[in-house]
């Protein structure tokens, strides 16, 4: 039962990356009992599963997903939110005001309008209609600083680390406020300008080399040669 | 320019100094422009090719969506400097035709029904022209495609072959094209050997298409793998970098 | 794929930074973004060039076809000036034809060019009344991240500068090509700068979200010799004579600077 590459080698399209008895994972897709690649990545075998974990995809909702949105259109029943998915995701008024309140377009626009951005979370979605988001949870709700940056969705694992090590240590190393959407939306938010622009930096670098290891260190210790940088000026 | 005496020399060998099985020297890039979702770009003799993806996005106006699937759309068009006589930039006839058998030399790659509602575009803008710019253009969007981070079945390749003097050729250039006998231009998916795209004008023998067919195949092969690195350059780049 | 609205914190931080004298990316008010000029890029056009500013991305192609001149300039060569916003540069960019903001683009590129004489148009006439020389200069923008005046403007220079024009012949009235190329004659270096006015405040050479933000648009077209050979107001704010003023002062010099990168690089 013969496999084709090493784990986490580099694949792409159309690779063929087992044949027999295999199933086809995340990113790969099986035709006459061969598991080919989908999309470029790096090949992972599971015992009997190929999956590939993809170095350019694009996000697509999950319930229960943590997201970051910009609220494009205010209606009458709720608001239509880009999350940098395929689909624009709705938050109904339902979900922000109290029940038996009938909305009137005014109210909404007061609560949230065009432009603004909100930590959500994704409340439902299946194939036929767009994401439902809410906002009624603690943690949730309206951003009002900090800057928004955008990487590859499939890198927030990396950026979160092993048991959340890798986002840890940036945050205090920076002292930034990160907050982290699962559809590839970060928010950084620290005391000054300078402490921002690092953890972007530190944010930029991760999702360049994901795809390495040995990253924890290196990111560690760019943030310490930028931080001597600045006290030398 | 007018009509060149002959396009193959006494040794066999062409204007441009290639043998009848060689492919123009081909360079890509992946990843070139930074609005657009996936890009690239490629050079294959004088042709210049930039290609660019958005979506999956949401269509609009909403009657064009499908229920179950997603839809491709897709524009060739040739910049007016591309050519010896500036082109008017408004789309010909022949962008029109070329911009539907290149979406349909594309659509069997892309996992359509992942996406239903909404639309993936493909822009390929040809900056520069010599011959050969449809299959040029697919080689190059497969790869706009990929980078976007469209799932495929495999990457989609073009390359074709034809009749220059006589003889059967790959990888025709224009004046080729112009004053050769035939043209076919053919794109592929290597990994399933599915065949794409296949156009042909001028006039062979049976023989002589079936063996003008397994030329651009093998020519689709050696493209192939050169997509393939390019897909893979940056991430090989910054791997050895770190190494060092 | 995230739609180009630019959040209310970010307009905020834009407005917030420009009234303490910084912009977002760092830059002061009156500095450009980094240039790179690249000229020649492309063989088949009689000249090339193509522009990067910031991330915004011009390609310019000019090409020399033989026409009929203008009935009321006889003797003189035909200089004419198309904008292509094509979709592959933005999200917000439709196929179709040009839409106000590709003409507005091409007749401002125009403006500084004609208006500046740097074409010497007498020089481009075969037989007076019937057979010119007609320059074609196609604006292509390949990546729209703001600015696309001065980056087009910049990207028409520099490959006007690199246009040859083939040797000829006149032969009974018929153009009988001769060896060898002559440069096109330029006889000026218009160069435009840009202005956006962001929380009263002018900015040089505005990027895409700034665009987004600010009131108005203000560009002032200068020659080498400092004349002012054009100017465009957009957008649908307005400025104060004091700015206007302002603002072409330092588009003078932030002109030089700019044709410096193209003239002698």
């Amino acid at each position: 039962m013969p496999t084709f590459f090493e784990p986490k080698e580099l694949v792409t399209p159309g690779d063929l990356l087992a044949e027999g008895n295999y199933m086809a994972g995340e990113n790969a897709y099986c035709e006459n009992k061969k598991v080919f690649a989908a999309r470029i990545g790096l090949v992972e075998y599971d015992n009997r599963k190929v999956r590939v974990v993809a170095l350019r995809a694009f996000y697509i909702p999950r319930i229960g997903d943590i997201v970051i949105g910009i609220v494009t259109e205010v209606g009458f029943n709720g608001w239509e939110v880009d999350i940098n998915a395929p689909y624009t995701a709705v938050l109904r008024a339902s979900d922000v005001l109290e029940r038996g309140f009938r909305p009137q377009k005014n109210d909404l626009l007061s609560i949230l309008d065009i432009g603004d951005l909100i930590v959500a979370k994704v409340a439902a979605y299946d194939r036929g209609s767009n994401p439902i988001i809410k906002i009624s949870e603690p943690g949730l709700g309206k951003i009002s600083r900090g800057q928004l940056i955008k990487v590859t969705p499939t890198k927030i694992p990396r950026i979160i680390g092993r048991k959340g090590s890798m986002i840890t240590m940036i945050k205090r190393e920076t002292n930034c406020r990160i907050t982290l959407g699962q559809n590839g939306l970060i928010i950084v938010s620290g005391k000054n300008h300078e402490d921002e622009r690092l953890a972007i930096m530190a944010l930029r670098k991760i999702e360049e080399e994901s795809h390495t290891s040995g990253l924890t260190d290196r990111i560690a210790e760019m943030i310490r040669k930028q931080k001597e940088g600045r006290k030398n000026v | 320019m007018s009509k060149p005496e002959k396009l193959l020399d006494k040794k066999g060998l062409r204007l441009d100094g290639r043998k009848l099985d060689e492919l123009r020297p081909i360079k890509m890039e992946v990843g070139v422009l930074n609005n657009a979702d996936g890009s690239a770009y490629l050079e294959q003799g004088k042709n210049k090719v930039l290609a660019a993806v958005y979506g999956p996005k949401e269509v609009h106006p909403k009657h064009l969506a499908l229920a179950d699937r997603a839809i491709l759309r897709c524009r060739y068009h040739m910049a007016p400097f591309s050519v010896e006589e500036r082109k008017s930039p408004a789309p010909s006839r022949r962008e029109i035709e070329l911009s539907k058998v290149i979406r349909e030399a594309l659509e069997p790659a892309v996992f359509l029904e992942y996406y239903p509602r909404t639309a993936i575009d493909i822009f390929i803008e040809i900056l520069q022209a010599d011959g050969g710019t449809r299959c040029a253009g697919i080689t190059t969007a497969a790869l706009a495609l990929a980078d976007a981070g469209v799932p495929m079945r495999d990457l989609v390749v073009a390359c074709a072959a034809g009749k220059v003097d006589g003889k059967l050729a790959l990888d025709l250039m224009d004046l080729e094209d112009k004053y050769g006998e035939a043209d076919v231009p053919l794109a592929m998916m290597p990994g399933i050997n599915a065949v794409t795209l296949l156009q042909m004008d001028g006039s062979l023998t049976l023989e002589e298409f079936q063996k003008a067919v397994k030329m651009a195949m093998e020519g689709c092969k050696q493209i192939y793998e050169m997509q393939k690195k390019a897909l893979k350059a940056k991430y090989v780049a910054i791997k050895e970098e770190i190494q060092e | 794929m995230i739609s180009s609205i630019v959040s209310r914190v970010k307009q905020k931080q834009i407005a917030q930074l420009i009234a303490k004298g910084i912009r977002l990316d760092g830059r002061k008010l009156t500095d450009y973004r980094e240039i790179k000029i690249e000229a020649g890029i492309i063989e088949r056009a009689e000249g090339s060039a193509r522009v990067l500013l910031g991330k915004t991305q011009v390609l310019v192609g000019v090409k020399i076809e033989v026409g009929e001149p203008f009935p009321d300039v006889p003797d003189q060569g035909v200089l004419t000036v198309n904008a292509e916003l094509v979709p592959l540069a933005s999200p917000t960019f439709e196929p179709g034809p040009p839409d106000e903001n590709s003409i507005e683009l091409a007749r401002v590129v125009d403006r500084g060019i004609r208006e500046s004489k740097a074409i010497a148009l007498e020089e481009l006439c075969i037989k007076p009344g019937k057979k010119v020389f007609i320059i074609f200069i196609d604006v292509y923008v390949l990546n729209h991240d703001g600015n696309l005046i001065d980056a087009s403007g910049l990207a028409a220079l520099a490959a006007l500068l690199n246009t040859k024009m083939y040797n000829y012949e006149l032969e009974n009235d018929e153009i009988v090509r001769k060896p060898g190329y002559t440069p096109l004659p330029i006889r000026n270096h218009p160069v435009a700068v840009t202005f956006g006015k962001i929380n009263n405040q002018l900015v040089v050479d505005p990027w895409l979200e700034e665009e987004q933000v600010m009131d108005a648009r203000l560009t002032i077209t200068t020659d080498k010799n400092g004349n002012i050979c054009a100017i465009q107001k957009g957008g649908s704010g307005y400025f104060t004579t004091q700015q206007i003023l302002d603002a072409t002062k330092i588009a003078k010099e932030k002109a030089e600077e700019l044709r410096k990168l193209v003239v002698e690089p």
